[in-house]
């Protein structure tokens, strides 16, 4: 990288990738691929939602990616969704089976899967 | 609407995120998304506006003191380092050791969010002059180590390591080291003398890495989560950073949470929170019902806070008045179900295994105190054995060569100091109150509410539980007895039977 300039560019470009700005109509899912994540078995949590997004023909509007840990060990696997304008929606305890919901119900259908919020893990 | 989100639960609502600030947020494996979170834009600030020794006295002036332990002022220990720039080879090296057990704080922050690191290490090595740095990691933590290696590729790739960084003439590179998970490896000396291929063992100072230190040229050595404060101080300023914390601790400090707690993980909170808050608020409290007892920090160079002490706010210095210390920010909640002679025979069974034996206060001192423990444990204590813990634990504490010994005293001095009574109990009563030491308890069949199924017998490993002779009225079996001889308190017995015969004394 030879100036300021560059490294700016490269910013701008993927600003908007990583903070969805407002009117965007793509979807952002994160997966928490730390250890205690992959220990908890997100590893078939991210392939259901990467080849899922893919078979569904919709990779062009949700972006899913790998991350680190957010922090809440004992609800793990954890999967995030953002979408602008709208609260950040944190599933936890995922499985395959669970994804595949989240995939049909959530990034295509536009419903939020209530039972697995952390907040209903959180209630019960 | 309903609340969807992990920032609507109290686990994260007075959490302060900075050290990990992108950890869950951004992929760790692409630098384009780091960029995007204004990645290396400070590295790009520092080499284009600024000269090293702004960037000292920003450091300095933020009072950011070091994560990995002893919470030495980090711009200070960068200003000994400072000195002839240019003229000499000069080292930057990170401790991603990460010994403690139960502490996985740097861990997470490699794995989330390891471009903070490579940037900040790079910042540090234009603040001193050096043109080099090791990453000593340790060999048990491969997803860190690939995670760093990628960012590592992937920053040299876009020449934001390597040379003339900016096209300023900046040249810096990154190497990583791998450590075979000893402890000592982590204490500064030991860690310099590993990455020099040779065994991990420390040696006195001075003189100090900072003139002396990898390959024997001026050093710095910083915590994983130190360096990930650095980026944003440089591009927040260091009036931000220090307005956060305390008069003497500023910032925020990552704790790993677990034990008796509720919800166990990895927070992040501003300097001088209390332990009430962490542990009640963000850490949901105690799980059944139980009562808190004592919050562990420090790890085996740590000690135990009592609850008179909750609402004490945690910085450096306060830890270190109660007799604990910050250490590198594990933080286990005990209920009353845990023994604090127990606990602190656990962490010294620790320090004797990973002692390197180099100094004798440190390989014989620490194992008789460990001897001391377990007379007491057994019930053969005297209460003139207490006296001997203290006299020796302090000789231990001023005569060791390192850290490690300077303070593995520290579990049994404060529980010495908040739990005497415990001791007592164990040595005079021959008693272990929470039921934990297996030597000082006894599991008994009450003979009237016993009604004979023998299903505690079938489950017993010993086989030690028989029938006797006896009755009760109104049942048709006879009672069953343990022999207490063959018994190893292994508690199946208790677990199995459905009646509550069965009692722990
Ligand atoms: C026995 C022993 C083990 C240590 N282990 C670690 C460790 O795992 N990680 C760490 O950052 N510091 C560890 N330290 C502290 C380091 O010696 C050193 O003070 C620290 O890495 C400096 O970085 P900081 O100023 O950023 O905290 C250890 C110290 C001792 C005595
Ligand atoms: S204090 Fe312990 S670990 Fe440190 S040098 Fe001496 S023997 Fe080795
Ligand atoms: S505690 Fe274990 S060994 Fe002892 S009597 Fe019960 S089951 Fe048998
Ligand atoms: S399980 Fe309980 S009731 Fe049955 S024999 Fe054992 S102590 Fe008696």
């Amino acid at each position: 990288m030879k100036s300021l300039a560059e490294l700016a560019e490269i910013r701008e470009k993927n600003r908007s990738k990583v903070i969805l700005p407002d009117g965007s109509k793509n979807l952002r899912v994160v997966v928490g691929m730390a250890t205690c994540g992959i220990a908890a078995g997100a590893t078939p949590v991210l392939n259901t939602l990467v080849e899922g997004v893919k078979a569904e023909g919709i990779a062009d509007k949700v972006a899913v990616l790998q991350t680190g840990c957010v922090g809440v060990c004992q609800y793990e696997p954890v999967v995030e969704v953002y979408e602008a304008g709208k609260d950040r929606v944190t599933y936890v305890r995922m499985t395959a089976e669970k994804a595949e919901r989240v995939l049909k119900e959530h990034l295509v259908g536009g419903k939020v899967v209530e039972e697995y919020l952390i907040t209903t893990a959180q209630k019960a | 609407m309903a609340k969807t989100s992990l920032y609507d639960t109290t686990f994260c609502k007075t959490q302060q995120r900075l050290a990990l600030r992108n950890c869950g947020v951004i992929d760790p494996e692409n630098i384009d998304e780091y960029i995007a979170m204004d990645g290396y834009r400070a590295l790009g600030k520092v080499l284009t506006e600024m000269t090293p020794d702004q960037v000292i006295d920003t450091i300095l002036a933020s009072g950011l003191r070091g994560r990995g332990g002893a919470g030495f002022p980090t711009g200070m220990k960068w200003k000994f380092a400072s000195g002839n720039r240019g003229n000499v080879q000069k080292y930057v090296c990170c401790n991603a050791d990460e010994g403690d057990p139960g502490a996985f704080m740097d861990r997470s922050v490699l794995e989330g969010d390891p471009h903070a690191v490579v940037e900040a290490m790079a910042i540090a090595g234009y603040a001193i002059g050096a043109d080099q740095g090791y990453i000593y990691v340790r060999a048990e933590y491969p997803i860190a180590v690939k995670r760093l290696e990628i960012a590592i590729d992937q920053a040299k790739k876009y020449g934001l390591l390597g040379k003339d960084i900016f096209g300023t003439g900046f040249n810096f590179d990154l190497s990583i080291r791998l450590g075979a998970g000893a402890f000592v490896c982590g204490e500064e000396t030991a860690l310099m003398t590993s990455i020099e291929g040779k065994r991990g063992e420390p040696r006195p100072r001075p003189p100090f890495p900072a003139v002396k230190g990898l390959f024997e040229k001026p050093t710095i050595l910083n915590n994983v989560e130190t360096y990930a404060n650095i980026p944003q101080i440089i591009l927040n300023g260091a009036e931000w950073f220090s307005s956060i914390g305390t008069e003497k601790s500023k910032g925020t400090k990552v704790f790993a949470l677990g034990g008796k707690i509720t919800n166990t993980g990895l927070v992040e909170v501003p300097m001088g929170t209390s332990l009430r808050h962490i542990i009640e608020d963000i850490g949901g409290g105690i799980p059944n019902g139980k009562k808190f007892k004592a919050a562990q920090t420090g790890g085996p160079s740590g000690g135990c806070i009592p609850a008179e002490h909750l609402d004490t706010p945690i910085d450096y210095d306060n830890l270190l008045a109660i007799g604990s210390m910050m250490g590198s920010g594990g933080l286990i909640v005990m209920d009353e179900d845990n023994c604090m002679v127990d606990i602190a025979r656990f962490f010294l069974d620790f320090t004797v295994d990973e002692s390197c034996g180099k100094c004798t206060p440190c390989r014989v001192g620490t194992k008789r105190l460990l001897e001391i423990l377990d007379k007491i444990i057994s019930g053969n204590g005297e209460m003139e054995d207490l006296d001997k813990l203290e006299e020796l634990a302090n000789y231990i504490k001023s005569a060791s060569l390192c850290g490690l010994g300077q303070t593995a005293p520290n579990p049994v001095l404060s529980t010495l100091r908040y739990f005497r009574d415990e001791y007592i109990a164990h040595i005079v009563d021959k008693k272990c109150p929470a039921g934990v030491c297996k030597k000082l308890i006894r599991y008994e069949i009450d003979p009237e509410k016993c009604i004979g199924c023998g299903m505690c017998a079938k489950k017993c490993p010993a086989s030690t539980i028989q029938k006797t002779d006896y009755t009760a009225p109104g049942h048709k079996l006879p009672s069953m007895k343990i022999e207490q001889a063959n018994c190893v308190k292994c508690g199946a017995c208790m677990d199995t039977c459905k009646f509550g015969a069965i009692s722990k004394h």
